[in-house]
């Protein structure tokens, strides 16, 4: 018995965890898979939403700015406001430029935002980092408090699937279609390129933002270094990639599976002599880019791969001729 | 004695979308050959056919009796076809001297004896063969994609409308060039827009509409067609050159 | 003044040294295959570890055996070509751009696997400043970072514009369809590109381990002002990518001079904000470089 409900632990601990990282790979989603926008530094959303969430609802504390004591969901609300703020600085500069530069900005905003957080001790307690982060429903008995807080991730993942499936066949997400597809018959047929990519990128970094909350109450404590940043934002996009790029079930699918995928060579691994243990952290890492290589060239739609809209009957009135003047040199 | 280059009933497109339907060309050994017709009409498209740059669904290429379709470009430049493209058909941050090495690349030869030679012919490269080609003028540049293109003695030289962009002063002069190079012993595949100035240089010529053989003949008999007249020189000899006759299809 | 220059001037060169060899290969890479390559730093990383055996192995200074790490780095580079980017000659850049971002991690984790994650040396013993240059404080390794780069820099100059291979691998930079038809042979021109860019960082990166020390996050380190170099001296430039590389290496350096006051201007913790900044600086008002490279 004792056994059966260590497991059950387990599953809840997979799936808090892995719907945390589903809220992440569902804002990458909306950037990369709607939209094609490459988005490196899905750490440094994330961070500015798990410091965010920290900072505004810990209570005082010498060593770090606080003492605020946000309820949850209102510290949850404003992490998703900075993240998007941030995203909206890095979009408005990257978002007219070659895909490449996205990828080297945004790579180098979560680097930033690392130094930022490592180096104003006063604000964030420096490589230390903040701990005691109130966790919604931390105050029922056990288990009570990790299955409601496994109930809150799972329906935070729900309100953001059903939201977005709604964008996505609404005049807003066929519109994105087309940009990805053939963006000057888009431009042409009067869209704002540009608007349309700005308000996708905005939306998919405050949902990162939100993951970086849910993350801060799940683990309690953060540091600058939460669990690694480039194997995190690594993690995501091999999620999204594996589930299926542009489809919000597979964001979700992708995000569940390689999180078990993920903890469960850690728990094989941890089973080594200690010596072997510590190196085999990063065979799991050498694995999953492996999975990665693999699907980008043999299954690079995902398990589950695009739905599309049915075409936006105004866009496809006007994407004949569009395309037309694309070819007039024949 | 076969044709130096024979396309026998070829059709070919981007992806599904077939562009020509069943061309039929010729070009004989010394001649210059040029394709006048609308736009869209198929003519890059036949040139792109020729190089191996897109899939031919039906048909044969032969080049001076050996088949070539669907051959990849870097062979057909090994085999002695030259292709000079409308635009940007010089590497413009390499030197004069080293676009023309580049013609050369294919060939384990030192190529310098032969870029004398070119400068014989476009005397103006000579000055400049240590500048940027980006730093020429329109015409000039031209001249070193030509000299590009000859550096390897080609069976055959495909010019894409060398003339466009170019104003009516440098226009005759690419002319007269193609000419010289034509006297110089360079067979001559061209597609233009200027088809009046084209004609009289050509010893023959073909007329594509939609991607169909319309007319040929010699290019005396295609200026002096009523049709083709009507068709394409009486909005040629403008300063524009877009005589692209919109109407395409006569009645 | 002599602060200055022994403190803030020679470091910045010796850094703008290391960043504008890392930069040709992302410059070049970028022109020729058309991508960032976002492994590029770890590349470099592989070089010094396998570097760093040979040392071990050898028992000689490490710039005598950084050739033969040169050439074998190139091999597994050419061999990872072949296998993670040559499916992709013909897609999207950005497929590429996660290749190489998912190769970036892997080439880490072997690392980190075969050598461990500990601080290692290239060379043991303290560097002194070399006394007959006193008061310039000019260490034995820092004369021949900076002889050592220029002969390397005189050695791609060479090779670009005196080799067929070097004026075919520009002509291909400018313009890669005109390269295909004019018969050059883009998959050689893709092979010396790797070769040139892997050597180019296996330098870059023993060079910096000499003058710190060898970690597996050293070639990620330097990514970001990679990038930057490149970006700053115009995509597809090797010329502008050392220009950019020692701008950048000094600037960071100077960014913590004391230029107001007694304080350093920028804390030393941000010095790699400094590459980041440019890079954006660059990104909003002149995304061509300094240099008139490709604009995408």
């Amino acid at each position: 018995m004792e056994q059966y409900y260590g497991y059950f632990l387990y599953l809840l601990s997979l799936l808090t965890m892995g719907g945390i990282y589903a809220v992440l790979t569902l804002g990458l989603n909306v950037q990369w898979g709607f939209t094609g926008l490459f988005n490196a530094g899905i750490a440094g959303f994330f961070a500015v939403g798990a410091y965010v969430q920290a900072i505004l609802t810990t209570p005082i504390y010498a060593r770090h700015l606080g003492g605020y004591e946000w309820p949850i969901p209102l510290a949850m609300l404003a992490a998703m406001a900075l993240s998007a703020v941030v995203g909206y600085g890095v979009a408005k500069i990257c978002i007219r430029l070659r895909a490449d530069y996205l990828a080297i900005a945004t790579i180098g905003i979560a680097e930033i935002i690392r130094l930022v957080f490592k180096n104003e001790g006063w604000a964030t307690n420096g490589p230390r980092g903040i701990s005691q982060i109130p966790k919604a429903f931390e105050d029922l008995p056990q288990p009570w408090n990790t299955l409601a807080f496994v109930a809150m991730v799972l329906a935070i993942v729900m309100v953001i699937y059903l939201a977005l499936e709604r964008a996505r066949t609404a005049p807003w997400g066929r519109v994105m279609t087309a940009i990805r597809e053939n963006e000057a018959a888009a431009a042409a047929a009067g869209k704002n390129v540009e608007r349309f990519r700005l308000e996708s990128f905005v939306i998919g970094s405050a949902l990162m933002g939100l993951g970086g909350a849910l993350m801060a109450q799940y683990l309690k404590q953060i540091d600058p270094q939460v669990s690694d940043p480039l194997t995190a934002t690594f993690l995501v996009f091999v999620m999204l990639i594996a589930g299926g790029s542009a489809n919000n079930k597979g964001a979700i699918l992708g995000a569940m599976l390689m999180w078990t995928v993920w903890s469960a060579t850690e728990i094989l691994t941890s089973r080594l002599p200690d010596e072997f243990a510590i190196r085999s952290a990063y065979v799991r890492i050498f694995l999953i880019g492996l999975i990665l290589q693999f699907i980008l060239q043999r299954r690079p739609q995902g398990i589950l791969p695009e739905r599309r809209p049915k075409p936006h009957p105004r866009l496809r009135g006007d994407r004949a001729p569009a395309a037309n003047t694309g070819s007039t040199k024949q | 004695m076969s044709a130096m280059l024979e396309l026998d009933a070829i059709s070919a497109g981007y992806g599904e979308t077939e562009i020509l339907h069943g061309i039929d060309l010729h070009v004989e050994r010394g001649e210059i050959v040029v394709i006048i017709g609308p736009n869209g009409a198929g003519k890059t498209t036949a040139m792109k056919a020729i190089f191996g740059l897109l899939n031919i669904t039906a048909g044969a290429i032969r080049l001076a009796g050996e088949e070539i379709t669907n051959t990849p470009p870097q062979q057909v430049v090994t085999r002695g076809v030259a292709f000079v493209p409308q635009s940007a058909n010089v590497f413009v941050s390499l030197t004069v001297e080293e676009n023309l090495e580049m013609g050369a690349y294919v060939s384990r030869d030192d190529p310098a004896p032969r870029i004398e030679e070119i400068f014989e012919l476009f005397p103006p490269l000579r000055e400049k063969r240590r500048q940027a080609a980006g730093l020429l003028s329109g015409g000039q540049r031209q001249m070193v994609a030509m000299g590009k293109a000859l550096m390897l003695h080609p069976k055959i030289l495909l010019l894409d409308e060398p003339t466009a962009g170019l104003s009516p002063k440098y226009r005759s002069e690419i002319f007269r060039i193609v000419q010289d190079i034509n006297a110089a012993g360079a067979t001559i595949l061209m597609v233009e827009q200027n088809a009046k100035q084209a004609l009289m240089v050509a010893h023959r010529g073909y007329v594509l509409v939609d991607g169909e053989n319309r007319h040929s003949g010699t290019g005396r008999a295609l200026l002096d067609d009523d049709e083709v007249a009507r068709m394409f020189l009486g909005a040629s000899g403008g300063a524009s050159g877009k005589n692209d006759g919109n109407g395409g299809r006569p009645a | 003044m002599m602060a200055f220059l022994n403190f803030y001037l020679i470091p910045g060169v010796v850094l703008g040294c290391i960043y504008a060899l890392g930069a040709i290969g992302i410059s070049l890479t970028f022109g020729i295959l058309r991508f960032s390559n976002f492994a590029h730093g770890d590349t470099m990383t592989l070089g010094v570890y396998i570097t760093l055996s040979l040392v071990q192995f050898s028992g000689l200074h490490p710039l005598l055996v950084a050739p033969l790490a040169m050439v074998l780095t190139t091999g597994i580079v050419l061999g990872l070509d072949r296998t993670f980017y040559k499916p992709f000659r013909t897609s999207p850049a950005i497929m590429l751009v996660i290749a190489s971002f998912g190769l970036m991690l892997m080439i880490r984790s072997v690392i980190q696997f075969f050598w461990g994650v500990q601080l290692q040396a290239l060379q043991t013993g303290i560097q002194m400043p070399l006394e007959a240059l006193l008061p310039v404080r000019f260490s034995e390794n820092h004369l021949l970072i900076i002889g050592a780069t220029v002969l390397l820099m005189m050695a791609v100059h060479l090779v670009l514009t005196r080799t067929k291979i070097g004026k075919a691998m520009r002509a291909t930079s400018d313009n890669p369809e005109l390269a295909a038809l004019t018969g050059i042979d883009t998959e050689v021109v893709i092979r010396a590109t790797w070769a040139m860019g892997a050597s180019l960082a296996v330098a870059a990166g023993v060079f910096l381990g000499l003058d710190t020390h060898v970690e597996t996050m050293m070639g990620f380190k330097l990514l970001l002002p990679m990038f930057a170099a490149a970006i700053l001296g115009g995509i597809g430039k090797p010329y502008g990518a050392v220009a950019g590389g020692l701008v950048i290496g000094i600037a960071e350096e100077l960014s913590a001079y004391p230029w107001i006051g007694t304080t350093p201007l920028l804390s030393p913790g941000y010095k790699g904000g400094v590459a980041f900044a440019i890079m954006v600086a660059m990104l909003i008002w002149k995304p061509q470089g300094l240099f008139r490279g490709r604009q995408f």
